[in-house]
């Protein structure tokens, strides 16, 4: 299996803004037997072994792009992701982000660009954002009109008020992250790096994220690199996707066509009134468990009206539950069935 | 330059409300750092009591001693220790990378991003012993002396600043390094007493391979007048040199950063 060499052939060389290619990174990991024996024996001599994170990727994006970024835990977004920003260094090939080279960390690049990570907060907790929001003003050299301004843009495109001045401890999960949005984008970067900005989030707060940055993009023509584990951040925001596997690249293109590989099945989960045997399910899906009164099917998308009609009619049905699978599993599914 | 200083006053004005968030602690911070002082003016007064010498110091030339120490040492409280030990939770939780993003430099972001002002009184104190110790040794200084005691006290802060920003940079590596750092704080309890009254091989240790003798001892004698031009200028190169390894390294560790993982 070969990763898709996937440079955009329509793109004119100067107004790529992103470009990467042949980017790999190998980690030296420890490897510890488990149990204290194997602590002491790591503790008197050491052993490492390479990890390969990211294995010779390549692709490139265009100014105002919002590209998703898609794998398993483990794949290598996370990886790929700050090397784009410069935090690590690659182990082979090149990375081009806004005309620099970024482990080299350049003032101009770091002022052009941001990263936001859904489980890590620059805020400072004991006090209200804005007084995070001033430090980084003073740092990045914005003046205090302009700041004063910006904030106040970017407050009302958030739907913040008086939360920038209640000390983040006292914020709940949506408004942090919506702050943390804020202080990300107060130096107008124009290439954001978004690595699950929605984690944790409740399905309106994470709307309501997915509509600013849908909003900031349209305003300010900013490039996107999301990573994230909802399937629904993708959908709605990204036309075009990478997915990564094991380090390697193995799709760029549009969504549509990913989605179809992606999720050609629901998950229907049912409760019934009494307990039915696994033999009763046969024709109606794929059985994935069947529990006491808990059964969890897979049925194809275009038989599933017809799978729940019936379900209703054979059984004494209590509760009934149709889901998209996570996309971890989707992925994992899609590589154990050899589809790529 | 102007940014520095700008950012240099936020990082500070929100560090002192950041603490002063917890009114509590901050009572309960004051009230220890003065039993501290309590404490290590106790512990002087049994090893040097009035009319004793130790290696050649009176008691109130080795007061001068303890003076400078205590300077240095609230400096530390006041400085390096809330500083650098937040690198190693900056490395260990992953957020070090907001601080590698910001346009400024790392080291000074990592070394002056927070104040602890209980410290402060520490430094005071110093002084004041040193101040007072000097006269009752009777130390002249003239304007020119003051200056070179300043010079001596910024190159043993400068030196006491590099170890302390070398140990916390191999963080980097080894995540946690916090007893690296209590062992440096250990050796550097020994800037309390003059070097003379340590045995010959500790005190070519302290003078050439741990200079604590530059933190404490040479400036004291610069206020008695009795230290010697190659030790100042070994003291200032040395403080020049240790700065420019830490830099150094501090670049070095940066290209060896792996990120925690998300």
């Amino acid at each position: 299996m070969a990763p898709q060499r996937s440079l955009h052939p329509q793109v004119a060389h100067g107004s790529v803004v992103i470009e990467v290619e042949g980017l790999s990174k190998i980690y030296r990991v420890a490897d510890k037997q488990p149990g204290l024996s194997g602590t002491l024996k790591h503790f008197m001599r050491r052993r490492h072994r390479d990890v390969h994170a990211v294995s010779d990727i390549s692709f490139s994006i265009v100014p105002g792009e919002m590209v998703g970024f898609l794998g398993a835990n483990g794949a290598g977004k996370t990886t790929t992701l700050k090397m784009l920003c410069g935090l690590i260094h690659p182990s082979a090939g090149q990375v081009v982000v806004a005309g620099h080279q970024p482990q080299k960390r350049h003032p101009d690049f770091l002022r052009r660009i941001t990263l936001v990570m859904g489980q890590k907060q620059q805020l400072l907790w004991d006090l209200p954002p804005m007084d995070s929001l001033r430090v980084n003003a003073a740092v990045y050299g914005i003046s205090d009109r302009d700041a004063k301004r910006r904030i106040s843009e970017l407050s009302d495109l958030l739907e913040l008020g008086e939360e920038l001045t209640r000390p983040v401890r006292k914020l709940s999960l949506g408004q942090r992250m919506k702050a943390e949005l804020l202080a990300a984008l107060l130096h107008q970067p124009d290439v954001l790096f978004l690595d699950e900005p929605t984690l944790g989030l409740d399905v309106n707060a994470q709307a309501r994220v997915r509509q600013f940055l849908a909003d900031y993009n349209q305003r300010t023509g900013a490039t996107m690199l999301l990573t994230s584990h909802y399937m629904a951040d993708i959908t709605a925001l990204c036309p075009r996707v990478l997915l990564i596997h094991q380090g390697h690249l193995f799709h760029d293109g549009p969504l549509d066509r990913l989605a179809s590989r992606l999720a050609p099945e629901r998950h229907v989960r049912l409760e019934l009134d009494a307990p039915v045997g696994a033999e009763a399910f046969a024709g109606l899906g794929r059985l994935d468990s069947c529990c006491d009164c808990e059964v969890n099917l897979r049925v194809q998308p275009d038989e599933l009206t017809a799978v729940v009609a019936q379900l209703l009619e054979r059984f004494e049905v209590r509760d009934l539950e149709v889901n998209d699978p996570p996309i971890d599993q989707l992925i994992g599914d899609l590589f154990r069935q050899g589809k790529v | 330059m102007g940014r520095y200083f700008k950012s240099l006053r936020r990082f500070w004005g929100t560090a002192l409300a950041s603490q002063l968030e917890y009114q509590l602690n901050v009572v309960i911070e004051l009230i220890a750092v003065g039993l501290s002082l309590l404490g290590s003016l106790f512990m002087l007064s049994l090893f040097f009591g009035p009319g004793r010498e130790l290696g050649g110091w009176s008691w109130h030339e080795a007061l001068i001693v303890q003076g400078f120490y205590t300077v240095l040492d609230g400096m530390a409280s006041t400085w390096l220790r809330p500083n650098l030990s937040s690198i190693v939770t900056h490395v260990r939780e992953g957020t070090l990378d907001f601080v590698l993003l910001k346009p400024i430099d790392s080291q000074f972001w990592l070394s002056l991003r927070t104040i602890s002002p209980a410290g402060l009184p520490e430094i005071v104190l110093g002084l004041f012993l040193v101040i007072w110790g000097g006269n009752q040794a009777g130390a002249s200084l003239t304007p020119g002396g003051l200056a070179l005691v300043l010079v001596m006290l910024l190159a043993g802060g400068l030196i006491l600043y590099s170890l302390w920003f070398l140990i916390a940079a191999t963080s980097i590596w080894f995540v946690k390094t916090w007893n690296a750092t209590e062992v440096l704080r250990a050796v550097l309890a020994s800037g309390r007493y003059p070097v003379a009254a340590y045995p010959a091989p500790l005190r070519l240790l302290f003078t050439l391979v741990i200079p604590v003798a530059f933190l404490t001892t040479v400036p004291a004698e610069v206020v008695l007048g009795r230290a010697s031009t190659p030790m100042l200028w070994l003291g200032s190169g040395l403080a020049v040199g240790f700065f420019v390894v830490a830099r150094q390294f501090w670049l070095y560790a940066l290209r060896h950063y792996t990120s925690a993982s998300s």
